[in-house]
Formats: structure tokens, C-alpha cells, sequence
């Protein structure tokens, strides 16, 4: 039996792991067009900010592969995949061999159709050369004011490096609030004061429409509005979508991302897809959609690996979740934490002064979306009660309290929280 | 000045520098004497609430709390003591019965404390008992006049009809306490330890859980004069069956259970409203003469068919020997007696302290006089009242009683300091309370197995006892007042014991 | 060689399956005293001395379990140590790791950066941050190195205990 795996980021790791667990024998190969090891990509703008080094993002040691007889190919793309001969085309002409093969290729950052988006001083921010290459422009030109085009994850991560690196920075936002995706108006407020306290500058339902030049590198941005803003540099936000342009041309079906079953396989057999690339399950809304999410594709290739290898697992689903920190204050959000239709039911707790606000939204008494910022404490049964579904009637009131805790909870739930896995409470 | 507060009998002593404010106390305790002031960070106690009951001192984690006596005295009476005095504020204050649980704390003579065992020395050697089979086996029931044997087979054949007996793996058994004044765990931890050492424990008169009737084989069932809980199941469940007239802590009254204490599932088992004292009443109302009882032990031998020991407990009092006799002879399988010394849950002072007579007494009368009438073998005679070791229980058996309770000291082993709180329902042990906050604090798996280690550490000591009286079978102890002497006693104690002083010979 | 070494290798891996040891809650002997609390911090304390731990230590030292109370109920809640643990999943630094003799899960403190994700995940919540001025997480380590975790040897009602999985 022959491995393949294309990509070597969590889900292509987590996938490795659980087909090793299974089949310590049949040849394993990675395929990376990256030169490292591993690194964590979110940690990327710990790395900018000089919060971390370089050699703490790596999160799988190289003595795993080495154990585990893992052939790790790295800084060679793949460029072609025969599905016929059932192999792959390297960058640098090899060829590579497959019986199964998991298509972990990631995201891709979106890039707008703006003019000047080619320019010296433009980044996208989504790998760790972003990082390196951002770094070394700010210190070769003395960048002193930065605009982030984006008030999103990543935009605003982003920021707060730039901030820690005494930049001043300009955030552009297209809708009425950041984190819009996510985030309500009240999570968002809290957000925006503290990035304001920093020194950081927010515009609101604005969008650049040309980065301007001088010498070639980026000078300013031009508004919607038409007004201009000083900009040494430039870091696009926008978001990401999945990476599939390896699959363009075959018959593997794709949506938004690659299409896969509950078991991680593609449309066509003993191909499988896992993480940012792929479209499955979502446990709310029933669908299938990209959810480009560490957890998400870590347990992604966890299925995957595991039906690659033979044993069958079917993946449960997930749904959005997000952790992020910023300017000291914890945030998390999971689920649909504000959804537009009627037949929703929301709870709140806003106390402005701490800051602390927590938000359950409710749909036939089952919570389907939780934010939580500045208090995070136990965020994590929300989320396991919204995996389970659970009906919530009979204790909503307390879903809100200091308090609240498995204690709340049903007995014959709590007693049985995690059948197997875990112990009984 | 009119109105005074009770006066304080325990001062809480808090070691400032061990004390590290965990609050544990501040938790634990179900008379509110401790609280936590957070703007200091500091714990402070109000020791006017403590009753002693040394929960507290036990669970902190750094041994910062002493319980000490109030050192406040009163001038120095030998007439009118500190309790005196207290006592008349109390009843000045509230016009009522001053209760009180557990046993009688005063000062009478202990006369087991007077009485020396005998030992081997030379003549007829002592017995080793890690060595040689020492037999605690005992028998509670009616034994025959004589035996019939039929020799006429190959293997010889008994031929007398052997009445029911309770066999005991040693003679030690646990006393009545009824559910209700005791929490369903403390019930459980008796029943369970029963079971594994092989001896029974009673109901007392709170009826039987039905939680409990699965232990039914090592359970003695009570019908006291309340009644509480006796139906036909309940009858069946005991594997035998007890009549309580009295009780040794309050003699000639009632059982008595505070409302506190009844709660929907002591309601349920005693068949009895909720939240209402349960007072048993003095006498059992179709009980009037000895005619009476001997009607009431047959119909439940009757309603048994005739498959269980069935006896009758009394409080020991002045003519306990004629009364026992007569109950010998009205039908009684076995005897109870409970002397001055028997705790309860709840009783007025007054007649736990006063009325009775000490069981040593008590026992030595009654076996002598049962075997001068010739019916000694009609019915076991089992001692209870504050019986506090196995050399108290060696003393019983050999003053002539077949076994013993014990229930205060089943109680220490479960965790009780003897606090004599009971009444209140606020045990802090989670002993003698109904309310289930507290009484999760009684794990019965832990109960049940320190009752075992008691009873397997006195059955020990026994045995170390006998062996070293030359004696390798506790039946050949029983009613055998040779082992004993008395130490400090007067003519007439030892008249009645029936022991010779210590310095004489055979 | 190699095919030797990965077959003791699982072998080794199943064995120590079978004997883990975790910590089995029965909250109808919880008193809430709260004592497991107060040794969990002594042992997560610098000093490990209990009276140095609450009146000397600053900042002060963090118990690793949550005892929950409501009316009547209580129990202390640690981690679960779970066999298919979210929190391993979700960890984006390889901080949370499966330590290999007793198959608890630990967190390196160097390596966690205080994402947080793991909190987001844990369905029991029994993932904090870390109040004592580190930008990390803190969990209940089983008292790695200890005989027995000291909540369980202090519980005074056997009210956690700790026994072999069954």
C-alpha cells in the first residue's frame, strides 16, 4: 500500500498520525511546497511581532518521521495529478505513486482586483515567508504607517503585530463592524475600543479601491470614499478560500472546495481531501461548506487518515469555531453566532465596564452559536452542547449564570458526557 | 436583667499563624460557627454556636483549630455545678424539656472498671489464639430443656425440635437505632457491616427502608409502641423480631424523634406525617399485664409461623429480675437489656441521667435469678448500655449474658465525638441527621468498613482474652463469674455481681 | 530491525492501555469541602507548603480543578484525560502532549502561546488561563510523579478515587 499526502499542514499531519497508528509498514510520503519542517500558520504573527521564534512554531518533532518512516518531500509543488495512473508530477518532474492519496493543500488568501496590488510593500499574510518577507520590509524602509485592508481573523492579527512593532496602523473594513463574519455589533465594540486604546485606527463599511506608488513601493491607499491614507505598507486581509487548483481539469467534483463524503473521499475513489481545501459536513446548517479552522481540519485528517488506512470512521461534522486573542482580551465565538432569520433566540450578558460579554443564540431551545469575550472560562461545554444538540429548556436560565458548569446540566448528560472516551462524571 | 443568652460551653481556639483562611471550616460546619470576613481575608468563629462536635478540628488542613472547654467558671459548688446552673437558665429561657441525646454522662460508678478478668498461670495453661481454633460462635435464641437423641440408626439422630436461633460468627451485636435519628447511610453501614462480619444489627422502632431489606438476613426487626412502620412485610424481612418496651436511656417513656428530623422518606418508612415529632407512647397500648405480652409475642409467632426467635427489649430497672423472669416465661426467645448507660436520639435529660440501673448490675441479677428458677436455657439474655470495649464485653458475657449491643460505640466508630447534639439534626458526621447535605458525609463504604475493623479488632481482643483464661470457647465463659473478681467494690456490689473480691481464691 | 522495533513498539503502546489510571468522580459523596482544592493549589505551589502556599506565595498559586456546587450537588471536576481528546486536536503548537506512561495529557509550558483553543474545545471546561501571569493555559496534570494525585489522596469521603479504567 502507498500513502500520499499533498501538503504538510494540520490536517495533513493529523492524517499522517492516524494512518501511522493503523499501518505501521505501507510506504508514507509528504509532499510540502514549503521548505520547513511543519510550523503552525496562525502563529505567524507571533513570528512578526517577535513574540516567538522561528523554531517554536513547529508543532509535529522531526523525530516523528523519522520513527514513523514518514518520507517527507519538501519545497517541491505538486504541479499535475493523473487520476488514470494514479500519480503525481512534482515541480521538479518526479514522480510520485499513489494507491491512496489525501489532498491537503490548505487555503489560499483572496486578492482583490485593486490596481497597485502588485507593488513592492503588498502582502497577503497567510504563510510564514509572509511574515519573514513583511518583517524584512519594514525594517529595510523604516516602515512607520501600515494599512490593513480587512478587519477579519487575520487582518486583525495582523494589526496587533504591526502595533506591537510600533506601527501605526489603519484598518479597512468593509462591513459595519470587525469580525463581522463572527462576531455581533456588541462583541465587535468591545474589540474596536481596545484596538483604538492601542493607538490602532479603524474605518468601518470602507474598502480600497488603488494602492498608490512612489519609487515603486506602496505609498498610500485610495478610499471608496476617495479619500487617501498613508500607507508604507500594505497588508491585503480579505480572507481565504480553498486551494484546489491542482484538481482543476480532473473529474474530482468541487464546489467552493473539493467536495468529500462523510468518510473524507472525493468523488472519485481512494482520493481523499481534508482541511482548509475541502467542503464537508456542517453540523448546523446541514451542509457542506469550507470551515477553515485548525480543530476542524485536524479531526478532518483524522478521518481521513483513518479510512485511507483502512479503518472505517465517519466524520461527526463540525461547525465554526474561533479563539483569538487581542489586546489582552480573550475572545471565543462557535457556531452561528448571529443568524438572520426569525426563530432564533438570543441571550445576552454585556457588562461594558470589565469588558465582558457573552451571547447564546438558541434555536428550538438548542444553542447553535455562543461569543464569548473577555471571560472565556468553560467556553467549551457551549461547544459540546452544541455538538450534541442538547435541549437546553429545562436550564436555560442558568446558561448565562457565574456559576454555570456541568452541575447545571442534566445528570444522566453529565454522567455520560463522553461515552468511552472519557470518564463518568 | 431578664433576658440571657445560653451560656458557652466550648471556646474555639484558631492558631493564627496555621490558619491559612481555606474556608473549609467555614463549610463544614451546619451550626454556622465559623464565617470569613473577605475584607480582612480572615476566619472568625462564634463559639457560643459550637457544640463540640469537633468536626471542624478534625478536617483542617493544618490543624490550626483546638476545641477547648470554656475556662469562664462559676464559683467553685460541689452542690450547684457549672451543668446545673446552665441547665435552670435554659429551662428559665424556654419553659421546655431540656433534651439531650446519646447516653448518661454522669458520674455513677462504672463497674466494669471494677472488675478484673482472671488469666492462666501454671495450673490449666493459657490458650494461644493465633494458634489453636477459638470459638466465638454464638446462639440467640431458645435452647431446649434436654436433648433426645435416637441411637438406633447408623449415624445418631437429634430428636428434640430445635427452636429458631440467630447464629453469631461473635457475640457482639449492633444496638437498635432507628432510621430517622440516624441517616439511611449510617442504616446501610451497620446493615453492610452486619453482613460481612456475620452478626445483625437492629431496626429500633424507624421501620426499614426499602433500600434496606436486601441485608434482610442480618436484620433484627423492632416493634416498638409507636408501631412505626410494622406491616406484614416488614415482619417477614427480620430475620428476627424484637418488642421494645424500654430503653435504657429513658426508661418508661417513649421513643421520640423531633419533627426536624422527619423528613419525606422517614414519613414514607415510619408511615407517619411529615415534619411532625414522632412520639412513641409510654406504654405499648394493648400491652397492660405480662398476660398481654405474652399474647403479643405469640401472635407474631403465630404471624411468622413460628420461624423466628422473637424477644423482648426493656430498659434496666429496679426489679429487672422478676421482670425477666416473667418475659422468660411469657414466651421470649431472647431478652434484651438495656442499662442507664444506653444512648438514644433523643431524650429529657432528666430521665436519661436519672432513671435506670447500670447494666453490670443488671445482668448478674438476672442471670442468677433465671438460673436458680431452673429456665435459664429458655431465653438468650443480650446486655447492652454503653459497653465500650471487648474487655466490657467479656466482663457481660461472663457476668451471664449470651451477647451484647453496642450502639454508641458502633457510632464512634463511624465518626461520632458524642456531642450530644442527636436531637437537632445538624450532626455534623452525617450520622444523626436527615438532612442530605449532611448526610453525604457518611460514605458507607468507608463506615461499613471501619464497623468491620471494630468488630474484627474486638473478636480479637476476646479471643486474646479467653486464651489467656485457658477457655477456647466463648460458651464456656458465659455466666461463668469464677473468671471475675471485684476490685474496690463493696460487700454488697459484689453480693450482687455475684463475684468474689480480688486476693481471694477459688 | 525496524519491523522488530515498530511491533514492540505497539505492543508497548496497547499495554499501557490497559492499566491507565483515572481519577472516577461519585459526587454523592461530595461533601464540598473543598479540600481537594486546597491541595491541588499546595501542590501546584512553588513552595508545595501549604501554609507558605496561602500566605506567603504571590502570586497566588492556582488549583488545577473546579469544584462545581449547586444546592445540594457537588464534585470536583479535573481533567478527564480522555482518550480521544479535542484538546490534542485543537492545540496549535504541539504544546499539549499524551505523556507515555500514564496516557495523561500534559502541556508544555514553553510551547503554549495562550491560544486558547484548547478551552474552546474541552467539553468538560476544565481548561483555565493561567491566573498567575503567564500567558498559558493550566490543567490538571494527574500529579505526574506523585503516587496518587493529592486531590484524591486528601478527599476525607472517598468521594474521588482513583482506579484503573475499566
Amino acid at each position: 500500500m502507498n500513502y500520499a499526502i499533498i501538503g504538510n499542514g494540520p490536517s495533513a499531519i493529523s492524517a499522517m498520525r492516524a494512518i501511522r497508528e493503523v499501518d505501521l509498514r505501507s510506504k508514507l510520503t509528504v509532499i510540502s511546497d514549503e521548505p520547513y519542517l511543519n510550523y503552525s500558520r496562525p502563529l505567524i504573527s507571533y513570528l512578526l511581532s517577535k513574540r516567538i521564534e522561528k523554531d517554536k512554531m513547529v508543532y509535529c518533532p522531526e523525530d516523528f518521521y523519522k520513527e514513523n518512516q514518514v518520507q517527507l518531500i519538501l519545497n517541491k509543488k505538486a504541479n499535475k495529478l493523473d487520476i488514470k495512473k494514479k500519480n503525481i508530477t512534482l515541480s521538479n518532474r518526479q514522480i510520485i505513486p499513489f494507491d491512496k492519496l489525501l489532498i491537503a493543500t490548505g487555503g489560499a488568501p483572496i486578492i482583490p482586483e485593486v490596481k497597485g496590488r502588485d507593488l513592492f510593500g503588498v502582502f497577503t499574510f497567510t504563510k510564514l515567508q509572509d511574515a519573514e518577507e513583511i518583517a524584512r520590509y519594514i525594517r529595510y524602509n523604516k516602515v512607520k504607517e501600515a494599512v490593513v485592508v480587512g478587519g477579519g481573523l487575520i487582518g486583525l492579527k495582523a494589526a496587533e503585530a504591526l502595533i506591537e512593532l510600533k506601527i501605526k496602523v489603519t484598518i479597512v473594513e468593509l462591513a459595519d463592524r470587525i469580525l463581522s463574519t463572527t462576531f455581533d455589533k456588541n462583541a465587535s465594540s468591545i474589540i474596536e475600543r481596545a484596538l483604538e486604546k492601542v493607538g490602532g485606527k479603524l474605518l468601518i463599511n470602507n474598502t480600497i479601491v488603488e494602492i498608490k506608488s512612489k519609487d515603486k513601493k506602496a505609498s498610500e491607499v485610495v478610499l471608496r470614499d476617495k479619500r487617501r491614507i498613508r500607507a508604507e505598507l500594505v497588508i491585503v486581509a480579505i480572507g481565504v478560500r480553498p486551494e484546489i487548483e491542482l484538481v482543476k481539469g480532473t473529474p474530482i467534483k468541487t464546489n467552493k472546495g473539493i467536495l468529500v463524503d462523510n468518510f473524507m473521499q472525493t468523488s472519485i475513489k481512494d482520493i481523499y481531501a481534508a482541511g482548509d481545501c475541502c467542503e464537508a459536513k456542517d453540523l448546523l446548517l446541514g451542509i457542506s461548506r469550507p470551515i477553515a479552522i485548525w480543530p476542524v481540519a485536524t479531526s478532518q485528517g483524522k478521518v481521513a487518515g483513518y479510512n485511507m488506512a483502512g479503518v472505517k470512521k465517519e466524520y461527526s461534522g463540525s461547525f465554526t469555531m474561533n479563539s483569538m486573542e487581542l489586546c489582552g482580551i480573550p475572545t471565543i465565538s462557535v457556531g452561528q453566532t448571529y443568524p438572520e432569520r426569525k426563530g432564533y433566540e438570543v441571550l445576552e450578558h454585556f457588562d461594558k465596564d470589565k469588558p465582558i460579554y457573552k451571547r447564546i443564540v438558541l434555536r428550538d431551545n438548542r444553542i447553535v452559536g455562543a461569543i464569548f469575550v473577555g471571560e472565556i472560562e468553560r467556553a467549551g461545554i457551549y461547544t459540546g452542547l452544541i455538538k450534541d444538540r442538547v435541549d437546553t429548556e429545562s436550564f436555560k436560565e442558568y446558561l448565562l449564570k457565574e456559576d454555570f458548569g456541568l452541575i447545571i446540566l442534566p445528570k444522566e448528560y453529565r454522567k455520560h458526557l463522553v461515552t468511552g472516551a472519557g470518564i463518568e462524571v | 436583667m431578664a433576658k440571657r443568652p445560653p451560656p458557652t460551653e466550648f471556646i474555639i481556639e484558631r492558631d493564627d499563624e496555621k490558619c491559612i483562611a481555606c474556608q473549609v471550616c467555614v463549610r463544614m460546619c451546619s451550626n454556622d460557627v465559623h464565617s470569613y470576613d473577605a475584607q480582612t481575608d480572615t476566619v472568625f468563629s462564634d463559639s457560643g454556636k459550637c457544640v463540640g462536635c469537633h468536626f471542624c478540628e478534625t478536617i483542617c488542613p493544618t490543624g490550626a483549630i483546638t476545641i477547648g472547654r470554656n475556662p469562664s467558671e462559676f464559683k467553685l459548688n460541689a452542690n450547684w455545678n457549672a451543668q446545673v446552673i446552665k441547665n435552670i437558665i435554659k429551662q428559665a429561657e424556654t419553659g421546655g424539656v431540656l433534651l439531650t441525646g446519646m447516653g448518661c454522662d454522669k458520674p455513677y460508678p462504672i463497674y466494669w472498671d471494677h472488675i478484673v478478668l482472671n488469666a492462666s498461670q501454671v495450673t490449666n495453661p493459657s490458650i494461644d489464639p493465633l494458634r489453636e481454633p477459638m470459638e466465638l460462635c454464638t446462639y440467640i435464641g431458645r435452647k431446649p430443656d434436654k436433648l433426645e437423641i435416637d441411637y438406633s440408626k447408623k449415624e445418631p439422630q437429634l430428636k428434640t425440635k430445635l427452636n429458631p436461633q440467630l447464629k453469631l460468627e461473635t457475640p457482639i451485636l449492633f444496638s437498635a437505632m432507628s432510621y430517622g435519628s440516624i441517616s439511611l447511610n449510617a442504616c446501610k453501614s451497620l446493615a453492610r457491616a452486619a453482613g460481612e462480619i456475620g452478626t445483625f444489627y437492629n431496626t429500633g422502632e424507624g421501620g426499614l427502608h426499602k433500600e434496606l431489606y436486601k441485608y434482610s438476613p442480618n436484620t433484627i426487626v423492632q416493634v416498638a409502641s409507636g408501631r412505626f412502620g410494622v406491616h406484614k412485610e416488614y415482619l417477614e424481612a427480620g430475620a428476627a423480631i424484637e418488642i421494645k418496651i424500654g430503653q435504657g436511656a429513658k426508661p418508661g417513656i417513649g421513643g421520640h424523634l423531633p419533627g426536624e428530623k422527619v423528613s419525606e422518606e422517614i414519613s414514607s418508612t415510619r408511615m407517619i406525617p411529615q415534619g411532625t415529632d414522632a412520639l412513641s407512647p409510654a406504654p405499648h397500648h394493648d400491652i397492660y399485664s405480662i398476660e398481654d405480652l405474652k399474647q403479643l409475642i405469640y401472635a407474631l409467632k403465630e404471624a411468622t409461623r413460628y420461624n423466628k426467635p422473637v424477644g423482648v427489649k426493656i430498659a434496666a430497672v429496679h426489679n429487672v429480675a422478676p421482670i425477666v423472669s416473667g418475659i422468660v416465661r411469657a414466651g421470649a426467645d431472647f431478652v434484651a437489656i438495656d442499662g442507664i448507660r444506653g444512648g438514644t436520639g433523643a431524650a429529657p435529660t432528666v430521665v436519661r441521667d436519672n432513671v435506670g440501673i447500670p447494666i453490670e448490675l443488671a445482668i448478674a441479677v438476672v442471670d442468677q435469678r433465671l438460673r436458680e428458677e431452673g429456665i435459664r436455657n429458655q431465653a438468650s439474655i443480650i446486655a447492652a448500655g454503653g459497653l465500650r470495649n471487648s474487655a466490657d464485653v467479656i466482663k457481660a458475657i461472663a457476668l451471664g449474658a449470651d451477647a451484647v449491643y453496642i450502639g454508641t460505640a458502633a457510632l464512634v466508630a463511624m465518626g461520632c465525638s458524642l456531642c450530644q447534639s442527636c436531637y437537632t439534626g445538624k450532626c455534623n458526621w452525617g450520622i444523626a441527621t436527615q438532612d442530605p447535605y449532611l448526610t453525604k458525609r457518611l460514605n458507607p463504604d468507608i463506615a461499613t468498613q471501619r464497623l468491620v475493623n471494630l468488630l474484627r479488632a474486638w473478636s480479637l481482643e476476646i479471643k486474646e482474652m479467653l486464651g489467656g483464661m485457658g477457655i477456647n470457647a466463648i460458651e464456656s465463659l458465659r455466666g461463668n463469674r469464677e473468671q471475675l473478681r471485684g476490685v474496690g467494690l463493696s460487700d454488697t456490689d459484689l453480693k450482687l455481681l455475684g463475684i468474689k473480691p480480688a486476693g481471694e481464691a477459688w | 530491525m525496524k519491523k522488530i522495533k515498530n511491533q514492540i513498539s505497539k505492543i508497548k503502546n496497547s499495554g499501557y492501555k490497559a492499566k491507565l489510571k483515572r481519577i472516577i468522580i461519585r459526587e454523592e459523596y461530595c461533601m464540598g469541602c473543598r479540600l481537594c482544592e486546597v491541595y491541588c493549589l499546595v501542590q501546584h505551589s512553588r513552595t508545595k507548603n501549604i501554609i507558605k502556599a496561602y500566605k506567603g506565595e504571590y502570586p497566588k498559586p492556582q488549583p488545577r480543578l473546579i469544584v462545581e456546587e449547586k444546592g445540594q450537588i457537588s464534585f470536583a471536576l479535573q481533567c478527564r484525560h480522555c482518550e480521544d481528546a479535542p484538546c490534542l486536536e485543537a492545540c496549535i503548537t504541539g504544546a499539549m502532549y499524551r505523556d507515555e506512561k500514564t496516557g495523561a495529557i500534559l502541556c508544555e509550558e514553553n510551547k503554549c502561546v495562550g491560544c486558547w483553543m484548547c478551552i474552546m474545545v474541552c467539553p468538560f471546561g476544565v481548561i483555565d488561563r493561567n491566573r498567575e501571569g503567564k500567558k498559558v493555559i493550566s490543567k490538571c496534570d494527574l500529579c505526574i510523579g506523585e503516587e496518587i494525585p493529592v486531590c484524591v489522596k486528601n478527599c476525607p469521603n472517598e468521594a474521588i478515587v482513583y482506579e484503573e479504567k475499566k
